[in-house]
């Protein structure tokens, strides 16, 4: 009786699936081996969801007016990337953008939902500074994620400086944010070794007006919503066809949400008058 | 006009202090003579003090015009007793001073000497021989007490030493047999140091100067293991290190480095230290070279030995103080220490003043403070509120040209650089009220939040309301994201 032949007989299905693990181990990572980060709500493609960790991402902004809304969706992403880890988030800054658009507000980061003791703030006076500041907190793993927030089309920002800012996340095993903003609308993208590159416009509110009778002047005083941005997703490794979406920051969730049109406020109770809503006097437009 | 002070051989021409200019001119008409301006002697002196300081942490000005050096375990930096007296008298000749230099056992015995005896270096158990032939004005006494010895026969203060210590007091009070005990070397009484000596410190005489960068990083290194060394043996580690480079020609030049935590591990200091070199504004000039490298640990911290583990890399990922402090540790050396902060909550309603930065070296790179979860002067936003503070602030608020529709309504539009919002949406006022008791004439805001046809939002307020005089004036102060 022939003994059982100890190699099986090859089919396709397996020899493919075979070789195809074999193409994946040697190419890099492209799926994270965590999860990811990233806006994911239903409908979203959920590669988008499933940002690499251990990666670079880049985030423009459109126009140099939109500098801050750049720098609030960095801001998101790099909440999203550091998660529930106690570690803290290092904010990489150029002085050189506090004259166009002013200076980091404490408050205003606890009223994003990001606690300021979790902070650690490098002031950097130029880009080469900043890009070796953000390498350097890259490299050493101690922080939860990275944000580096730049000014300007500066000759330091190249392919290499990109290159090794992608190395240094993945060593330390890190997010890494780039936020560029300042540059002319007119400014080449320019090649990067970021795992997924983002342009940023804000976009406007959706919040629909306030309940309670309309104020007696019939001005049209509806409140601002939560922060929205239009970010267009113009390249990507992990191959995600480029795309624009409007998202908001939910900050009780501590995510990126699709706009809703509540715009996220509390709905009131049925059973209480709506004057009830109004919790300190003088805190809404009449 | 008097004469302060002579050379040798004006003194040899009979022209001694204190005797009056035209006299001494009338003497020598060819003297030549200089302002005495006491404030710049004591500058030089001071410089000369921090010279000095190469030879020994602890030294002291020894008024008038002395130095005195606690010179205990110090010669053998120099070969010896006598090298360390050679090299500071070739110091002193460096900075054309004559001098007259005396090493014994006690700082008084050696005042004594080299300011009243022949100077050189007194074998140990030789101070009472040495000090017995010094005249009765090195006791430096009252001069009626010197004139009353005198006549008595004491010249000497071998003499005196010799006569009743209690008989002595009953005449001329206690404070002549403590004066001879000094002298002697019954009593030591040590000096007290210009500046108190580091707990730590190791030195290097290099035989031949140095220039290079690279040969003052090597010297460092073995300057780190010797000063880690001691460290060790204290149960300490150092939280402030200061390298003194000595040049040939005199000058000194200090680099400081500051850790957030107590640390002594050799290798991570060096690399501190060559950040601060890398990140000098002004550069490490050699001049003619370095002859002597001095690192001393001023301030240091208890550091208990830790063992290390052996990480198995299944341990969950938590927060690593210590590997936070080192990042704080390197970005602080390379971008300068105000430069990684730390946010911290201040008590104030005024936006402005609501919050600090802090460097993180002085938080020990953790958070700046314990962040009171409700605090009263923060806005009250439910989670779902939008949020009620902008991320970026301008300091000073940017003032803008804006136009209302009522006296308490946000504006229907602004102009801010050139470029005209339309407003249409805004929330608001919120009133936020001056600190009366800092800026009594200050006016309170109104703030609102509005966004503009793109979506932008800003903080605009309006200080002052309208009615008043002089008229309100708007301004946008922060921006939202």
């Amino acid at each position: 009786m022939p003994a059982p032949s100890l190699a099986p007989v090859p089919d396709d299905q397996s020899s493919l699936a075979a070789l195809r693990d074999r193409l994946a181990a040697l190419e890099p990572q492209s799926r994270p081996a965590d999860g990811g980060f990233g806006p994911a709500w239903p409908g979203l493609d959920p590669r988008l969801g499933q940002l690499r960790r251990d990666a670079l991402h880049e985030v423009r902004a459109a126009e140099p007016r939109h500098a801050v809304a750049a720098a609030g969706f960095g801001l998101g992403l790099a909440c999203l990337a550091r998660g529930g880890d106690p570690d803290p988030l290092v904010w990489v800054l150029e002085t050189r953008a506090e004259a166009e658009i002013g200076a980091l507000y404490g408050p205003g980061l606890q009223a994003w939902g990001l606690d300021p003791a979790a902070v650690l703030l490098v002031r950097a006076a130029r880009p080469e500074a900043l890009l070796a500041a953000g390498e350097e907190a890259l490299r050493s793993g101690a922080a939860g994620a990275v944000l580096m927030t730049a000014w300007g089309d500066g000759r330091a920002f190249s392919l290499t400086a990109s290159r090794r800012l992608a190395l240094a996340a993945e060593a330390g095993g890190r997010a890494g944010l780039l936020v560029r903003a300042g540059l002319p609308a007119a400014a080449p993208d320019g090649t990067s070794a970021a795992e997924t590159r983002w342009r940023i416009r804000p976009a406007p509110s959706t919040a629909p007006p306030p309940p309670g009778p309309p104020p007696p002047l019939g001005l049209a005083a509806r409140a601002p919503g939560r922060p929205a941005f239009r970010a267009a997703l113009f390249r990507s490794r992990a191959g995600i066809a480029p795309a624009e979406w409007i998202m908001e920051w939910d900050r009780a969730a501590r995510a990126f949400v699709a706009p809703t049109p509540s715009g996220g406020l509390v709905s009131v109770p049925a059973d209480r008058p709506a004057g009830a809503a109004q919790r300190r006097p003088g805190r809404r437009a009449a | 006009m008097r004469l302060a002070a002579v050379t040798a051989e004006t003194l040899a021409l009979g022209l001694t202090p204190g005797l009056t200019l035209a006299d001494a001119r009338a003497r020598s008409p060819g003297l030549r003579v200089a302002d005495h301006t006491p404030e710049d002697d004591a500058l030089e002196l001071g410089r000369i003090l921090a010279d000095f300081g190469r030879f020994s942490p602890m030294v002291a000005l020894d008024p008038p015009h002395g130095l005195a050096l606690d010179v205990t375990g110090c010669a053998h930096l120099f070969g010896g007793e006598a090298g360390l007296v050679a090299a500071v008298t070739a110091r002193a000749a460096h900075w054309r001073l004559a001098t007259r230099t005396a090493l014994a056992r006690t700082p008084e015995t050696a005042r004594a000497l080299a300011r009243f005896g022949p100077g050189g270096i007194v074998a140990p158990g030789g101070d009472a021989a040495a000090v017995a032939g010094l005249p009765v004005a090195a006791l430096e006494l009252d001069p009626r007490d010197l004139q009353a010895l005198r006549r008595a026969g004491l010249r000497t203060v071998g003499d005196v030493d010799r006569r009743p210590h209690a008989a002595l007091a009953a005449r001329f009070g206690a404070s002549l047999p403590d004066r001879l005990d000094r002298l002697t070397g019954r009593i030591d009484v040590r000096i007290t140091p210009h500046r108190p000596p580091p707990p730590v410190r190791a030195d290097r005489v290099l035989a031949e100067p140095i220039t290079g960068e690279d040969q003052v990083l090597a010297v460092l290194a073995d300057l780190l293991g010797e000063a880690t060394g001691a460290l060790e043996a204290r149960g300490e580690g150092a939280r402030r290190l200061v390298l003194t480079l000595y040049r040939v020609d005199g000058q000194a030049r200090a680099l400081a480095v500051t850790t957030a935590r107590p640390g002594r591990d050799p290798g991570a200091l060096l690399r501190l230290f060559r950040e601060r070199l890398a990140a000098l504004a002004v550069p490490l000039e050699a001049g003619f070279g370095f002859e002597q490298l001095s690192l001393a640990a001023e301030a240091t911290a208890p550091l208990a030995p830790t063992q290390t583990e052996t990480r198995t890399g299944l341990e969950p990922p938590g927060a690593d103080p210590a590997a936070l402090a080192a990042l704080v540790d390197r970005l602080s050396a390379r971008l300068g220490p105000g430069a990684v902060l730390r946010l911290e909550p201040v008590a104030s309603h005024l936006p402005e003043r609501a919050v600090r930065l802090r460097p993180a070296l002085v938080t020990g790179g953790g958070p700046a403070a314990d962040l009171a979860p409700d605090d009263d002067d923060a806005p009250d936003d439910a989670p779902g509120d939008p949020p009620g503070r902008p991320l970026q602030l301008f300091d000073p608020p940017q003032p803008v040209e804006a136009t209302a529709l009522a006296p308490d309504s946000p504006p229907a539009a602004f102009r801010w650089r050139r470029v005209t919002h339309r407003v249409v949406r805004a929330e608001g006022p919120e009133r936020i009220a001056a600190e009366w008791w800092r800026t009594p004439r200050a006016r309170p805001r109104d703030y609102y939040r509005v966004e503009d046809e793109e979506g932008r939002r800003f903080w605009l307020f309006r200080a002052g309301a309208y009615g008043e005089t002089p008229p309100p004036r708007w301004y946008v102060h922060g921006l939202f994201a």
